[in-house]
């Protein structure tokens, strides 16, 4: 059962610099939505918010049935990053641990499932990432797309009701990429909610149901995207593209 | 412009006349330094040989500044005194750093073998001393072996190799004349072995005696005194001018009473000392050098103590800068200033003062009287807890913040973060620097003979003090700590490797 999430009027301020200006925004569940916009426009910021590792100035955030404001509170902070996975554009998985360990860690010490069961299941989701030989090798032996694909089974194995993607295809090679895109598009078939913040296109374009995009802390696009990347509506998303696409 | 001629003529004269007194100043030295002779003397040698003088401490006092006034009277040159400290001063004129030595040293065979001796100028003997109170009957060094009590004495003195010499008396060293007192007052020790005009002077109280020690009341002289001894000058080995001419002064001080005098202003005349009258023949005491075996058990010894030291030390040091540095680094403000003052204090003081601190102040302060070895084990692993402290905190903050994210985004408490992901991944950092102080504190420990803890770099002092044969003993003493150290670097870099490499 994926969860939704729902923004409603959230500022988040660095100093003078606003960075999130009163964004308002719904992400049914299920849906798989690409953050778009140039860098500093508040998009990593936003998903950030989402579970907490940002606090933000003003407003609310609603993730499935928690709902949290500017402080919190913590304690639902923590329940919206048991059940919302994220991922980073440099993957960060933990070093010392081998993959399995990686992906068995939360589910054990935070949820206190049997370690029996996690691993298996971990040995499911190997195999779901095309990895299943890698179980016991170590991260700095994996290669850039393999490393992000076990960060992916590592947030999927604590079972989330959607994730949230920070530039994870940005720091790898483009034939690479495909490797963590039909990942993605494979999880997106089943049905979760997928939030991708990213600055590449094409990779909104192959994926995404819907395109927001997000410039100078507000969204000045939202739809589907085949109207927003082909026939833009506003003169900045016009100038963003042709901007981006050369 | 040129300057007229009457000008340059007064400068190349003051010029001149500048050349002719510097010239003359050297002169006026050079005729100084012909006729003085150096004296080595311990400063702080005590009570009544040489001290400051209580109504005026930078003026010095004592039988022996007496003796050596009567001396550049009889020599007719000056006598410069060059302080040395006690341990140090047959070494000091065995280099040539000064002409001859004086400070209570003792005719014995070993002595003889650093420095040539002059004829004795005392003849003295050893006394026990125990505290008032004392209720075990003792009056001699057997009662004390039957006992098998704790005796305190200088290092380097016959008393010393008395003390050494008996099998179940367990013997203390120390370098100054004031420590083995204060231990015997606070109990750590149960009896002094001394020369007789120390006793004399620490003990008996008597209205008559200027500069009596006050500070150690309750004390008594135990037994009669016995193992007579010498006291000489010693020289440079070979020189046998200068012997001869300090050998025909103390002669004529001896002759005209005057050392006499001297003796009994400072209560230290008896008739025994009319021996001094007779032309010397130097009684030699039976001990001589020490054989491999001998000396190897008591390095032996001395090095377990500094392994005992060194590890307890350290393992206090690593379980305290844990807690120390995430006080600081995630304490709450007050804890926070607690453990930076606590790093900022231990790093900043020396350890030596913390040690005496530990080992004296305490007792005085609070009456805990704690013993040697704990002040020592303590001292090293407070200070190096502020060190590792440190290194703790430089390793934590070293793991990306991501990862703290990461742990975070799967809902990992920080706690569980530090315990599992943090601090096991900053281990690789942590470890080099860590191991490395293991091996400095190993060699810091030499510092813990101040409190009279023998390990073994203090143990080669005591031996080659006594014994000499400083090439052998230092050699083994050198030996044993590259025997213990050398290992250790090895297991260090094993370990970085294991533990380390997996983090990679």
């Amino acid at each position: 059962m994926s969860w939704s999430i729902t923004l409603t009027n959230v500022t988040k301020k660095y100093g003078e610099r606003t960075i999130l200006d009163d964004i308002s925004l719904t992400i049914p569940a299920g849906e798989t939505v690409a953050i778009l916009g140039p860098s500093g426009g508040g998009k990593s910021t936003l998903i950030r918010c989402v579970n907490g590792l940002n606090t933000f100035d003003a407003g609310e955030i609603e993730v499935g049935p928690h709902r949290v404001g500017p402080t919190g509170p913590k304690g639902v902070i923590t329940r919206i990053r048991q059940s919302f996975g994220m991922i980073f554009q440099d993957f960060q998985l933990f070093p010392h641990f081998s993959v399995l360990e990686n992906i068995t860690e939360a589910p054990i010490r935070v949820l206190g499932e049997r370690p029996a069961l996690v691993r298996e299941r971990a040995m499911l989701l190997l195999k779901r990432v095309g990895l299943a030989d890698r179980a016991t090798a170590y991260p700095r032996e994996l290669s850039g797309g393999q490393k992000q694909r076990i960060a992916i089974a590592r947030a999927l194995a604590m079972n989330p009701r959607g994730l949230l993607c920070d530039e994870i295809t940005s720091s790898l090679d483009p034939e690479i990429k495909t490797e963590v895109l039909n990942v993605l598009e494979d999880l997106k078939r089943d049905g979760m909610t997928l939030v991708l913040v990213t600055h590449e296109i094409g990779f909104a374009r192959r994926v995404a149901d819907r395109v927001v995009v997000l410039c100078d802390g507000r969204i000045i696009e939202n739809g589907p995207p085949a109207s927003v990347l082909d026939n833009p509506q506003s003169e900045r998303m016009a100038a963003f593209l042709k901007c981006v696409m050369g | 412009m040129r300057k007229p001629l009457t000008i340059r003529t007064i400068q190349a004269l003051i010029r001149f006349a500048l050349l002719v007194l510097i010239l003359l100043i050297q002169q006026v030295i050079l005729a100084q330094d012909k006729g003085a002779l150096k004296c080595g003397t311990d400063f702080e040698g005590g009570i009544p040989y040489i001290f400051g003088d209580k109504d005026d401490p930078r003026s010095l006092v004592g039988f022996e500044v007496d003796l050596l006034a009567a001396l550049e009277q009889e020599l007719g040159r000056p006598i410069d005194r060059k302080h040395a400290a006690f341990d140090s001063l047959l070494p000091t004129v065995r280099r040539g750093d000064v002409d001859f030595v004086m400070n209570g040293i003792e005719i014995t065979v070993e002595n003889r073998k650093q420095a040539d001796f002059t004829r004795p100028y005392y003849l003295y003997q050893l006394q026990l001393i125990a505290r008032g109170n004392e209720t075990r009957k003792f009056t001699t060094l057997e009662d004390c072996e039957k006992l098998k009590l704790r005796v305190g004495t200088l290092n380097g003195s016959a008393a010393f190799r008395v003390l050494d010499a008996t099998d179940d008396i367990v013997t203390k060293g120390y370098d100054d004349q004031e420590g083995p007192f204060k231990d015997l007052v606070a109990g750590k020790l149960d009896a002094l072995l001394f020369d007789v005009p120390i006793a004399l002077y620490y003990v008996i109280q008597d209205n008559k005696i200027e500069h009596r020690k006050k500070d150690f009341p309750g004390l008594k002289l135990v037994g009669r005194p016995f193992a007579e001894g010498q006291y000489g000058i010693a020289v440079k080995p070979g020189s046998d001018a200068l012997r001869a001419e300090l050998d025909a002064a103390l002669g004529r001080v001896i002759q005209s009473g005057e050392m006499k005098r001297i003796l009994t202003k400072w209560h230290l005349w008896s008739l025994d000392q009319y021996q001094l009258y007779d032309e010397p023949a130097v009684v030699a005491s039976e001990s001589s050098g020490l054989a491999f075996g001998q000396y190897f058990v008591l390095l032996l010894k001395g090095a377990w103590v500094t392994i005992q030291i060194t590890i307890v030390s350290m393992a206090l040091a690593v379980a305290l800068g844990l807690p120390l540095a995430m006080m600081r680094l995630y304490g709450p403000l007050p804890l926070r200033w607690l453990a930076t003052g606590y790093i900022e204090f231990f790093r900043g003081i020396p350890v030596l003062l913390l040690l005496f601190f530990l080992y004296f102040g305490l007792s005085e302060l609070i009456g805990v009287n704690l013993d040697a070895m704990t002040a020592a084990i303590l001292g090293f692993g407070l200070n190096y807890a502020a060190y590792e402290a440190e290194i703790y905190r430089g390793g934590i903050q070293s793991i990306p913040l991501g990862q703290w994210e990461a742990s975070a985004s799967l809902g990992m408490s920080s706690g569980l973060t530090f315990r599992r992901i943090i601090l096991p991944q900053s281990i690789r950092v942590i470890l080099p620097p860590m191991t490395n102080d293991f091996i400095a504190l190993f060699k810091d420990t030499s510092v813990v003979s101040i409190i009279s803890v023998i390990e073994l770099s203090k143990q080669y002092q005591i031996l080659t003090k006594t014994y000499g044969q400083f090439l052998e003993i230092g050699l083994t003493t050198a030996a044993l700590y590259l025997i213990m150290s050398v290992p250790l670097g090895y297991l260090s870099r094993y370990l970085e490797e294991r533990w380390g490499g997996k983090a990679m």
